[in-house]
């Protein structure tokens, strides 16, 4: 497969409106392995907040306009692995298969890519030049870990950061952070019970910084870190491989 | 039992507060994720396994009305009889017919989810019968009146200075000092073999049916099973009618995936085959009786999205990686099957009205699919049963129910946004305005707002950027970026 060239962005609404660095270091990644980035201004959110809660006719609609938004793209890439899968895997639950709407999701979700897999394994990128002194923790997202099955790309991008000490986070791949989208909000006590146990496996590690592929987790683990008085801050890894993630405190 | 499904969010508030459930559970499942990570690891094919279970089960279900017949006719060829019992009630009044008509006064029990979910313990003790559990973990709970919070490991929930308690109680029996778990257990065993020695009828579950032998399999640890099945004269066995495997062979498969899963054994202590009663000359059972137990099966079973659920064969590793079990624990679920795939089960074999607080009881992580043995997709069918509880909610008015009107209300706003840019960029412009009006350095702490008071209870919310990436965006690339 040639590869693309012509990347659009889906910002996704987490970083859109909470953390728009996020989306700039995505840009920047992309930018700097040659591909020009474009930003559909239209676009709005993936509809899964809705999916997730039930709401499949609301869903729907809200897919209906984000498959009207990147019609034409050539490659969407999104730095969020479960906005990702809710195109890749969940669309397809929301419109019958042979239908054109159907038909149109299958075409889309191919050419549709998180961030990190877009880079390793389409453009074949790992070294990024990038470059943090501390230490560093991985915290794997449950949609992009399970729903996209990813386990490698993102290590192989940290990996290749100078001067970082990647440390083991006890349960990285097996210990949900307890976000789960409105499920944080409905069952606010289980949800931070499970945050709580992330944020022990934290301050364990030593890290200086967690990172991750999904805004939602890293809403809900730099909430916890900060509220319980935390050393370590929770960045995505984008923002890490750009420079954008402060060097830690050395005194 | 009281079922308290309804209530899910208050059990497991309850069961956050308690200590030594907490406790308890931590120690629990950690043990049985790392035991069956370890039997996992040493089995290079495991992945192929969970294919080849799937399959099996699959198989078994795609050709149940034929598999069952054929079932029933090996049973009798070896002399069993087999009863088809359309409810939990059918099934538990076969079970107390026959008791009568053979004059059975004591009966002992091995360990049955099944016999649970009919709640034969108590239709047994209103027809008058001593009816005895002698899984040690079930028969504790028998003794405390108390029902079981893990599918595997009934008493999970009880330390061992509770265990003592309810033997002094209720046995009489003082567990010497230092005497610990072995002098419990010598208390329970001597207080159940004179159950065993007593007792007229013996009722278990299976963990799977052979359609072309006839046989049953019961897998166990405490060898309770054995006895069950072979000290009295009459053995009744409560089959759901999913436990179906096509071939004797299949248990080859089977008999790896199901210990490994379930407690991270190679193999249990017990496995026992049970193909008809005994015949002239033979020790067992001379009367052996199998209850087909639908009770909601065939629902499921003619449910193109869910059923897929019944291929579960009860090992609870869904339940010992779930992340929500490890914090609430089996209770909090309200009914028999707790964890993920009590939260898929539960609501179809309850209903919704009663069942509807499960399928939100996830934060869809996805662990449980993980480690399935035979691959039931527990998020995806999660997400499935969340829609019908929505639908369920609205279609009896027309509106959405109270309960969740705010919910419905704010994601038909969402829609309507989502669908228009302008409004979407105002609406969220206001949001992120209201969130920093309540932020200081940097991050929103606790804000008495609803849906935000909720977040904030317990942890902190990032305030968002002053401007969205995408009018931040507009900026940089003026309008070669609007292509809107």
């Amino acid at each position: 497969m040639a590869k693309p060239r012509r990347v659009s962005l889906f910002v996704t609404c987490l970083a859109d409106q909470m953390r728009p660095e996020t989306a700039w270091a995505a840009v920047e990644l992309l930018e700097r392995a040659g591909c020009t980035v474009d930003v559909p201004m239209a676009q709005t959110c993936c509809g899964q907040p809705a999916f997730n809660s039930g709401f499949r006719n609301e869903a729907r609609e809200v897919a209906r306009h984000w498959l009207k938004v990147f019609r034409d793209a050539e490659a969407i890439v999104c730095p969020s692995g479960s906005c990702a899968s809710m195109v890749k895997v969940f669309f397809q639950e929301l419109f019958e298969p042979q239908s054109p709407e159907g038909r149109e999701v299958a075409r889309l979700a191919e050419r549709t890519y998180e961030l990190t897999q877009f880079l390793v394994h389409v453009l074949g990128v790992t070294n990024v030049g990038a470059h943090y002194e501390g230490k560093v923790a991985y915290h794997a997202s449950c949609h992009l870990l399970r729903e996209l099955g990813e386990r490698t790309s993102p290590k192989a991008l940290l990996e290749k950061v100078v001067g970082a000490e990647l440390v083991a986070l006890p349960g990285s791949e097996t210990v949900c952070c307890g976000f789960g989208g409105t499920f944080s909000v409905k069952l606010p006590e289980i949800s931070t019970a499970m945050m709580d146990e992330k944020i022990r496996a934290i301050e364990a590690s030593g890290a200086d910084c967690v990172v991750a592929c999904d805004g939602g987790c890293l809403l809900q683990i730099s909430g916890g870190l900060t509220r319980q008085g935390a050393r370590a801050r929770a960045f995505h890894l984008a923002e890490l491989l750009t420079g954008r993630v402060p060097e830690p405190d050395r005194r | 039992m009281h079922v308290t499904s309804d209530k899910f969010s208050k059990n497991a508030a309850d069961a956050l507060h308690d200590p030594f459930l907490q406790g308890a559970l931590q120690r629990a499942t950690g043990k049985f994720v790392n035991e069956r990570l370890r039997a996992v690891a040493e089995y290079p094919g495991f992945e192929a396994l969970r294919d080849q279970g799937r399959a099996i089960k699959q198989e078994a279900l795609d050709r149940l009305p034929e598999l069952l017949e054929q079932f029933e006719e090996k049973v009798i060829e070896r002399g069993g009889f087999v009863h088809w019992a359309r409810d939990a009630h059918d099934a538990n009044q076969i079970a107390i017919n026959l008791a009568r008509s053979e004059g059975v006064k004591v009966i002992v029990k091995s360990k049955s989810m099944t016999t649970e979910e009919t709640n034969l313990n108590h239709a047994l003790t209103e027809a008058g019968f001593e009816a005895v559990e002698t899984d040690l973990g079930e028969y504790i709970l028998q003794l405390d009146d108390d029902y079981p919070s893990h599918i595997l490991a009934p008493a999970i929930h009880k330390t061992k200075e509770q265990v003592a308690d309810i033997f002094d109680r209720r046995l009489h029996e003082k567990n010497p000092p230092d005497a610990g778990i072995p002098g419990l257990n010598t208390i329970a065993r001597r207080a159940l073999r004179t159950k065993f020695l007593s007792a007229q009828m013996g009722i278990t579950g299976a963990n799977f049916a052979v359609a072309e032998t006839g046989t049953i399999v019961i897998v166990e640890n405490e060898g309770n099973a054995a006895l069950s099945t072979t000290l009295p004269k009459i053995h009744v066995a409560f089959v759901g009618i999913e436990k179906i495997v096509p071939r004797f062979n299949d248990l080859a498969v089977m008999l790896k995936l199901l210990p490994r899963s379930a407690t991270g054994q190679r193999m249990s202590s017990y496995t026992n085959f049970l193909t008809g009663a005994a015949r002239a000359g033979e020790e067992g059972p001379q009367k052996l009786h199998i209850i087909l137990l639908d009770n909601g099966r065939t629902k499921i079973y003619a449910d193109e999205k869910l059923q897929g659920s019944l291929r579960c064969i009860r090992c609870g590793a869904c339940l010992n990686v779930c992340p929500v079990y490890q914090k609430v624990g089996g209770h909090a679920y309200g009914w028999v099957y707790p964890g993920p795939i009590g939260a898929v089960i539960s609501p179809q074999y309850l209903g919704l009205e009663r069942g509807h607080q499960l399928p939100f009881a996830s934060s869809l992580c996805g662990a449980c699919y993980e480690v399935c043995p035979v691959k039931i997709e527990i998020p995806h069918m999660l997400l499935e049963l969340r829609n019908r509880v929505v639908e369920e909610n609205t279609k009896a008015t027309g509106r959405p129910a109270k309960r969740t009107f705010f919910e419905a209300l704010s994601f038909q706003l969402f829609a309507v946004a989502a669908r228009r840019p302008w409004l979407w960029g105002l609406g969220s412009a206001i949001g992120r305005r209201l969130l920093r009006s309540k932020a200081s350095g940097g991050t929103v702490g606790k804000v008495e707002l609803p849906v935000l008071r909720k977040w904030t209870s317990e942890r902190d919310l990032a305030a968002p950027a002053e401007q969205s990436f995408l009018e931040q965006w507009k900026q940089r690339s003026g309008s070669k970026g609007g292509r809107a």
